[in-house]
């Protein structure tokens, strides 16, 4: 999937690919693509509650070796 | 995207100033501010430590206060674990292990928490009670208040929690 920017949040915990995440979301344009890298397994829950809380998109959690990539789309300002 | 227009609210009592509640009750508080809530935490009797300043020494009026506030001067780097804290052997290798996996230190939580707008609010009565003045609080504690606040605060919250 292609995204807009990268966030690398490997190698922490909750709560920070998620702070962080919340931070860097706002350096994008609505409709631009997040793509996270993390290797935290909680992000697989925890992003798309983020984004339903949030109101933004989840749109996709790929697993590879242990390795996460999700990506989020930013719906509103 | 109804949710994310409407402001939703966390309140918390942090009762307890055990380092792992404490640090329970900051990565939730700074997640639900990653999440848009508004968060209010607040703290009473021995969650005044997590507060305290980490200089210095506390200025109490009569021996009995002298006394509580020599034992329990409080402070974020004085902080110990509820369990196996072993005279401070097991809170060291706790906070070992912790960096070890990148996870931030207390301190470092509640920057996050005071940079995301997190409100910090300091018992009134606990403080009249255990001698603690004002000026014994770091600088990202917004306010004293008393139980009516957090009543009127948790009483918005979709969420409430006592640590």
């Amino acid at each position: 999937m292609k995204a807009d920017q990268t966030l690398d949040c490997t190698g922490t915990y909750c709560p920070i690919p998620i702070v962080k995440t919340a931070a860097k979301i706002k350096e994008l344009k609505r409709g631009q693509v997040l793509e996270v890298l993390a290797d935290d397994k909680g992000i697989k829950l925890d992003m798309p509650a983020w984004c339903r809380t949030t109101g933004h998109e989840c749109l996709a959690i790929e697993e590879k070796d242990g390795e996460f990539r999700v990506y989020v789309k930013k719906t509103h300002d | 995207m109804v949710q994310a227009q409407c402001k939703e609210k966390l309140t918390m009592v942090v009762f307890s100033g055990d380092l792992d509640r404490a640090l329970a009750a900051f990565i939730i508080a700074t997640t639900a501010a990653s999440m848009g809530m508004e968060v209010t935490m607040f703290f009473t009797f021995w969650g005044l430590n997590v507060i305290k300043k980490n200089e210095g020494s506390l200025k109490s009026q009569g021996w009995m206060l002298k006394m509580l506030n020599t034992m329990n001067r409080g402070g974020s780097k004085r902080l110990a674990l509820s369990k196996f804290h072993m005279m401070g052997m097991g809170t060291w290798m706790m906070k070992k292990l912790m960096k070890e996996v990148n996870m931030p230190t207390i301190d470092e939580l509640i920057t996050m928490a005071n940079e995301m707008g997190v409100k910090l609010v300091a018992c009134t009565t606990t403080c009249g009670v255990m001698g603690v003045s004002e000026d014994s609080f770091r600088s990202e504690v917004t306010s004293l208040a008393g139980a009516a606040y957090f009543l009127g605060e948790a009483n918005e919250s979709k969420a409430t929690l006592f640590i």
